[in-house]
């Protein structure tokens, strides 16, 4: 049944999967955020302990997702996976290295012998929810600034700046850079807004009022920093020149190619508001009314704006992970996919998926709330 | 980039994958055998009711957990080695490898990720029997995911279900089936999980005789060993099948890393095995010296294990590397030439291709389709570089093997004496159970070298030598994340010890 579906048609229709896990991972980050809101938020060990805890349960799922967004990307678009882990290894080992260190932290931070000291391990989770955050945004900025890459007849990777991907903030276009370092720093703060969301959402504050009271100005705060960097993505998107390629998949640097593209693909530039305005919803409800509900808001926000964003640089003859260096080195969604055949066995595979969220959705509604007495067992972090 | 900075950049990358792969797999193979022991003293709660099998599970829960944070961190960079370090790799035959990695997110990972936060706090949470079945999801996830990363490891060895695709110069799939029910990978997967089991089950039977070499916690000690004997016992026992079915396979698909690591050179009929030995380290492929300074033997026992026959001729590393007309082997010189021209010929093909010379494209092709089975050989420089390293190989395989069966030994007495309640007499049976798991470890670790040491040059066995499978990066770079991964990693282990030691100190809740 999907062997019979062109291969155009699986290569879009991977673009878009990969595209959702990318945004459920981008929602939960919500983790990332609210480790970096620790200090903030919690001034007693009580309070440290309901939010580690309650980041706790739930940390592992983001870890799985990014795991999930890297296979993916791996199996149905091989050339990327080579082009990128290969060329921007500095970004990537980074990147990894704070997901390594917030492995443990959880598990480690308050278990006696644990050498470090559990300061330590809130350090680890801080520069994980900050370093690891900031640099995977900066990465989904290039792949609308570009990279320094040129692939050889067997498509092999040379990367041209001797920084191998830290490029992408350290460069002398300072646009490139204005608008990497801003998609790193948007998501950063998203994190901590949509942190706040689901702490207030998760915890049972009863006995520690002043910790929601914090957690519900921090929301609007991060809200607010996180607002000028989305001025500057958007002004980038109305103003500079993106890649684009015409039907002999040749590349070539096309004005306001993204602007363009949200007004050619008018049903992403809805998906886009919504999504912003789902967002400031969520942040309305938990930093100025006393609901719980601000998370779905502002996670489901958070999916569609992320949606929008790897549908502008993917779809409508756009090169997703472009070349500055060797404009026709540009890796598209389809020159970088995998075979017909590979493509059809994991959508066959991906069925499961709706499964899998259905028992994870379960799961996240029957462990239910965090109260002061499930910190006080054991067995808690 | 020149030869020597390639050289050293391969080599980079060889002792980075070597080192998180070790690293990851301390932690990995106590938590397949553990998350299932987890599982049956939560089984054995739920069906008795009685609170001293449920402390007994929340105990090696708590380890487990501790156990399991660091196989995730030391984890999640073998993923993305493939790409950071094996670009090359990645883009050769991610069409084929990507599948396993993704499917293993999709189906395993999550079940764990999941699953896992019912088992450490749902206890009040959830119904007895939901959490039981957490449990259960727990065990039987971190399976899966043992399942479709060897399915991948597997198809490295044994590359199944798969063509050569000339115009995207990469190796593409065909058949999944094939990719997923490969011999190989079925040896690999049965293979590597029973040990696994064996190494949970000492895990639980080394941190059991602690305690009652101290006298502590006594009861829960002698019910922990008694299941784990159980488990170890039988996990054995269909270890030794598929250990013997990874060699047959090994004698079919990668007859080079079985000579390797029997230390086997000249190939006869019927052949002996050396059963234990001191290899000659001035041997080298085609000489006439000894291969062995040292040896006992058994013979016709490698003509039984490789050819499951006493008739059966088993090529030797001398006949894979030089040839042997007489069997019809193909010497390595000539297979380095053909693949040669088979790289010579794809080239002229792409080419032709760029200047539109469609008739001279198709003429190449046609050369090319011929060799093209050779192509891995054309990267390699001399027949000599396809042997692996011998010494290594041969004792990592002969240690697995001797401590394999020093652990048949050790479940059945550890299981009688448990069973009759005598294991509180037996201070050296239990100091020898107390190092037990030490030395599980080492089996282990043994069993990847051979696996993964026995199959150098290749990356991809016949396809893909190392050498040009590495990412296009200067050495430094490699080098330096090596240290940052050796530096955090030896800290993580350290810290892991630490823990580990406090919480067997603190011991189970007493009823």
């Amino acid at each position: 049944m999907i062997g019979s579906l062109d291969t155009v048609i699986l290569q879009q229709l991977w673009w878009i999967l990969a595209s959702v896990v990318g945004s459920l991972f981008l929602f939960l980050t919500f983790v990332q955020g609210g480790q970096t809101l620790l200090w903030q938020v919690a001034k007693t060990d009580v309070e440290k302990n309901l939010v580690i805890n309650s980041l706790g349960r739930k940390w592992e799922l983001t870890f799985t997702t990014l795991v999930l967004f890297g296979g993916a990307l791996f199996a149905a678009f091989p050339k990327f996976y080579s082009t990128s882990f290969g060329g921007a290894y500095w970004v990537w080992i980074l990147i990894l290295f704070t997901f390594v260190i917030q492995a443990v932290s959880y598990e480690f931070r308050k278990k006696p012998g644990n050498l470090l000291g559990a300061v330590t391990y809130e350090l680890f989770l801080f520069i994980n929810g900050a370093i690891g955050i900031l640099l995977i945004g900066a990465a989904v900025g290039t792949f609308f600034t570009g990279s320094n890459f040129t692939l050889d007849a067997f498509n092999r990777v040379t990367w041209t700046s001797p920084l191998r991907g830290l490029d992408a903030v350290l460069t002398f276009n300072l646009f490139h850079v204005a608008f990497n370092l801003s998609m790193g720093l948007f998501l950063v703060f998203n994190a901590r807004a949509l942190g706040a969301m689901f702490l207030v959402n998760n915890i049972d504050f009863a006995g520690v009022p002043e910790l929601e009271k914090r957690l519900r100005k921090s929301c609007l705060q991060s809200f607010i920093c996180a607002l000028p960097f989305l001025v500057i993505i958007l002004g980038y998107f109305m103003f500079f020149d993106g890649f684009s390629f015409d039907q002999n998949g040749v590349v070539s640097m096309v004005h306001q190619k993204y602007f363009n593209n949200l007004m050619e693909m008018p049903l992403l530039l809805v998906l886009l508001l919504l999504g912003l305005i789902l967002v400031i919803l969520g942040v309305f409800l938990t930093s100025f009314k006393t609901s719980k509900a601000g998370i779905w808001c502002g996670g489901l926000g958070t999916i569609l704006v992320g949606l929008t964003v790897f549908f502008l640089a993917g779809f409508n003859n756009t090169p997703f992970y472009p070349s500055k260096a060797d404009l026709q080195s540009s890796l598209t969604i389809y020159n970088a996919s995998s075979s017909h055949f590979t493509l059809t066995a994991m959508t066959y595979v991906a069925m499961v998926i709706p499964l899998v969220l259905a028992y994870i959705a379960h799961i996240w509604y029957s462990m239910g709330k965090l109260s002061l007495a499930d910190v006080q067992d054991k067995e808690s972090y | 980039m020149d030869g020597v900075g390639l050289a050293t950049t391969v080599d980079w990358a060889r002792y980075q994958f070597a080192l998180t792969a070790m690293y990851h797999w301390i932690f990995v193979p106590i938590t397949l055998g553990l998350s299932f022991l987890c599982a049956f003293f939560e089984t054995l709660y739920v069906r008795s009711g009685k609170e001293e099998w449920k402390n007994t599970a929340k105990f090696w829960m708590k380890l487990f957990g501790i156990n399991f944070a660091v196989g995730v961190a030391t984890g999640i960079i073998m993923e993305f080695e493939f790409g950071t370090n094996w670009s090359n790799y990645s883009w050769m035959v991610g069409d084929i490898f990507g599948a396993p990695l993704a499917i293993e997110g999709i189906v395993a990972f999550f079940l764990e990720a999941t699953f896992f936060a019912v088992m450490f706090f749902g206890w009040d949470r959830v119904s007895k029997g939901f959490h039981l079945f957490s449990t259960w999801m727990v065990a039987i996830g971190s399976n899966l995911s043992a399942l479709w990363i060897l399915v991948a490891n597997g198809w490295m060895q044994y590359p199944a279900g798969m063509h050569f695709n000339p115009e995207t110069v990469r190796y593409e799939m065909v058949n999944f089936w094939q990719v997923l029910f490969s011999p190989v990978a079925m040896a690999k997967f049965t293979h590597t999980t029973s040990t696994s089991f064996i190494v949970g089950s000492l895990f639980v039977i080394s941190v059991s005789s602690w305690y009652l070499l101290r006298g502590k916690h006594k009861e829960m000690a002698r019910k922990s060993i008694l299941v784990a004997s159980v488990f170890g016992l039988v996990a054995t026992i269909y270890a030794g099948i598929t250990g013997d079915e990874s060699a047959y396979v090994n004698a079919k698909t990668q007859p080079m890393k079985l000579a390797a690591y029997e230390g086997y050179y000249k190939g006869e009929t019927n052949p002996g095995i050396i059963a234990l030995g001191i290899i000659n380290r001035d041997k080298k492929p085609g000489d006439n010296q000894a291969a062995f300074a040292a040896s006992v033997k058994i013979p016709g026992v490698l003509g039984l294990m490789a050819g499951r026959g006493f008739d059966k001729f088993v090529p030797g590393i001398d006949d894979l590397v030089y040839g042997n007309a007489e069997q019809k082997i193909l010497s390595a010189a000539d297979k380095i030439s053909r693949g040669k021209e088979a790289i010579a010929d794809l080239t002229a093909y792409k080419e032709a291709k760029k200047a539109g010379d469609e008739a001279a494209a198709q003429a190449s092709l046609a050369k090319f389709t011929a060799n093209q089975e050779f192509m891995g050989y054309g990267y390699l420089q001399k027949a000599e570089d396809t042997v692996p390293p011998v010494a290594l190989t041969f004792y990592s395989f002969h240690i697995m093997v001797v401590l394999g069966i020093v652990f048949l030994i050790l479940f059945i007495v550890f299981l009688r004496k448990a069973a009759k309640n005598t294991l509180m007499g037996s201070q050296v049976l239990l100091f020898v159970g107390f190092i037990s798991f030490f030395l599980a470890m080492i089996a282990s670790q043994a069993g990847w070298i051979v696996a993964e040491v026995g199959r150098q040059p290749w990356a991809i066995q016949d396809m893909l030598p190392v050498n040009v499978a590495t990412t296009n990066i200067g050495a430094a770079s490699v080098q330096t994340t090596f240290f940052l991964f050796l530096v955090i990693f030896t800290v993580l282990l350290i810290a892991e010890i630490g823990i580990m030691t406090k919480q067997i100190n603190n011991g189970p809740k007493e009823v």
